[in-house]
């Protein structure tokens, strides 16, 4: 936004989007942080409050877009404005859906707090989270200074939380085979690592939505895809 | 005749199937009042049968490039025109040209609806009466309702034809109007804000007529609503203090414009 509108009001507005999906965003890196922290500590009281946080979520991607679709009928905004407004609702679905599956995890920690973990894999999943949240807050950066660039470099670098995604769903598979005991607690924790490699996805998404709002242009369809897990299969012989 | 099927075979050779066929060229046009320049060597092409929309802040010559285009300036004094502007290739400028002809060819709805003081029936027989387009009474019957039909009027006003056009609506006389420009079988049709005076209503009836005219006639409107400009045309060509900044496919420039000025204008930020 260089030039402020003859209208100050629609700055008023414009300014609103931005400053809520803002909070809406460090809600969800909050939720995904604190879920993880609660899966490595067993801390069910932490995950209990995860859960609750995530009706913040739901209830700022109404608000957004209320007010995006009352800013249009209102306003009648074109080019980047238009970008920008449809640009927050998108957004705004994205980060409800990764604290839908920060919650997730967090039910999840409630399910396993009990049953013992290997603690390799647990490290696997902080090391996976760590690179999540690394896009997730990148790219809320990218989506408040415009920067087509930094959405670009994102959306690059979700090729490495696929891979390291497909690496622990084979050790995964591997800990299940060698002691059935642990299938339960491996089940939870592959979805635990499937939500996270999601939340990747998610923070993917907005980066492109950040690149189209900032140029006008769609990023080019390919999208680096690493996610190999789709055909990995547990070899009984081995 | 010859140079037609000559002009035909040139189209034909040249274009591609897809290629859009150009119905008037703008070619280094500049237009004076007096000392005053208003336009700045504008190069525009006007596509056959699209919508093109013209849009800009007051006074950056949108509607002096319009109004050259029938030699609409030539009623000014002061004003002079230079550079080319082509009708089918034809310069319109060339001092063999008929005007009243050109005008007939290249008809023109103005801002406010401006019927004569006559019936409904008269106003739309006018032009075709004194072109000589119409021999007798069927002629004239034929032409009013046919002109009435495509404004979308003739079923509002077919019992009352001969009462005078002005006791209509505003949206019905701008109707009436666009009836009686097409009524001398215009191959363009030029449009100074014909919507500006009506009611949200009465544009849309009209912008739907812009809709299905642009089969039959190649039309140019002049806007100030952004919105109309993106609803009703296909291409846009965006002036700024007399120089055409920017022209494209209205999809593009409303959604992802090129020049900052057209950005700034369309999201409403010009100082």
């Amino acid at each position: 936004m260089s030039e402020p509108h003859t209208v100050t009001a629609y700055d008023d507005e414009l300014r609103w989007l931005s400053r809520r999906l803002s909070e809406m965003g460090g809600i969800a890196e909050g939720m995904v942080a604190d879920a993880l922290t609660a899966l490595i500590n067993a801390d069910t009281a932490l995950a209990q409050r995860v859960i609750s946080e995530d009706l913040l979520l739901d209830q700022g991607e109404r608000e957004i877009y209320e007010k995006a679709v009352l800013v249009i009928a209102k306003r009648q905004p074109m080019a980047s404005d238009l970008r920008e407004i449809i640009g927050s609702i998108r957004i705004a679905s994205d980060l409800e859906r990764v604290g839908d599956l920060g919650k997730n995890i967090a039910k999840r920690v409630i399910s396993i707090h009990t049953m013992a973990q290997p603690k390799k894999l647990v490290r696997g999943l902080e090391h996976l989270s760590e690179l999540a949240l690394t896009q997730l807050k990148e790219v809320l950066d990218a989506f408040s200074s415009h920067s087509a660039e930094q959405a670009n470099s994102i959306r690059e670098r979700d090729e490495e939380i696929d891979a390291i995604y497909t690496s622990l769903f084979r050790e995964l598979l591997t800990y299940m085979m060698e002691d059935p005991r642990n299938i339960s607690a491996c089940t939870h924790l592959l979805f635990c690592a499937k939500n996270i490699e999601r939340i990747g996805d998610h923070a993917t998404n907005i980066a492109e939505t950040v690149f189209y709002v900032a140029t006008g242009q769609q990023m080019t369809v390919e999208r680096p895809k690493d996610d190999e897990s789709a055909s990995v299969v547990a070899d009984p012989a081995e | 005749m010859n140079m037609m099927s000559d002009a035909a075979t040139e189209k034909a050779v040249n274009a591609p199937a897809d290629e859009p066929v150009i119905k008037m060229r703008g070619k280094d046009v500049c237009v004076f009042y007096g000392p005053k320049q208003a336009l700045f060597d504008v190069n525009l092409n006007i596509r056959e049968n699209a919508v093109t929309a013209l849009i800009g802040p007051s006074g950056c010559g949108k509607s002096t490039f319009l109004r050259s285009l029938n030699r609409m300036n030539d009623t000014i004094d002061t004003c002079r025109v230079t550079g080319d502007i082509t009708l089918d290739g034809e310069d319109i400028y060339d001092p063999a040209i008929d005007v009243v002809e050109l005008r007939a060819r290249v008809g023109m709805v103005f801002q406010k609806p401006n019927p004569f003081p006559k019936s409904i029936y008269e106003n739309v027989v006018y032009g075709p009466r004194i072109h000589g387009l119409v021999r007798n009474k069927a002629d004239m019957d034929e032409v009013v309702e046919k002109s009435l039909v495509r404004a979308g009027l003739f079923n509002e006003v077919k019992d009352r034809l001969h009462e005078p056009g002005t006791g209509l609506s505003g949206g019905q006389q701008q109707r009436l109007c666009i009836a009686r420009a097409i009524a001398v079988s215009p191959e363009v049709i030029l449009m100074d804000e014909p919507c500006s005076a009506l009611d949200p209503i009465a544009t849309a009836t009209v912008e739907e007529l812009i809709h299905e005219l642009r089969e039959n006639y190649t039309i140019v409107i002049v806007t100030h609503s952004m919105q109309q400009a993106a609803r009703v045309s296909q291409r846009t060509a965006m002036f700024h203090l007399g120089v055409l900044v920017e022209e494209g496919d209205t999809d593009k420039i409303f959604t992802n414009p090129d020049d900052p000025r057209t950005q700034d204008y369309i999201t409403g930020r010009f100082g």
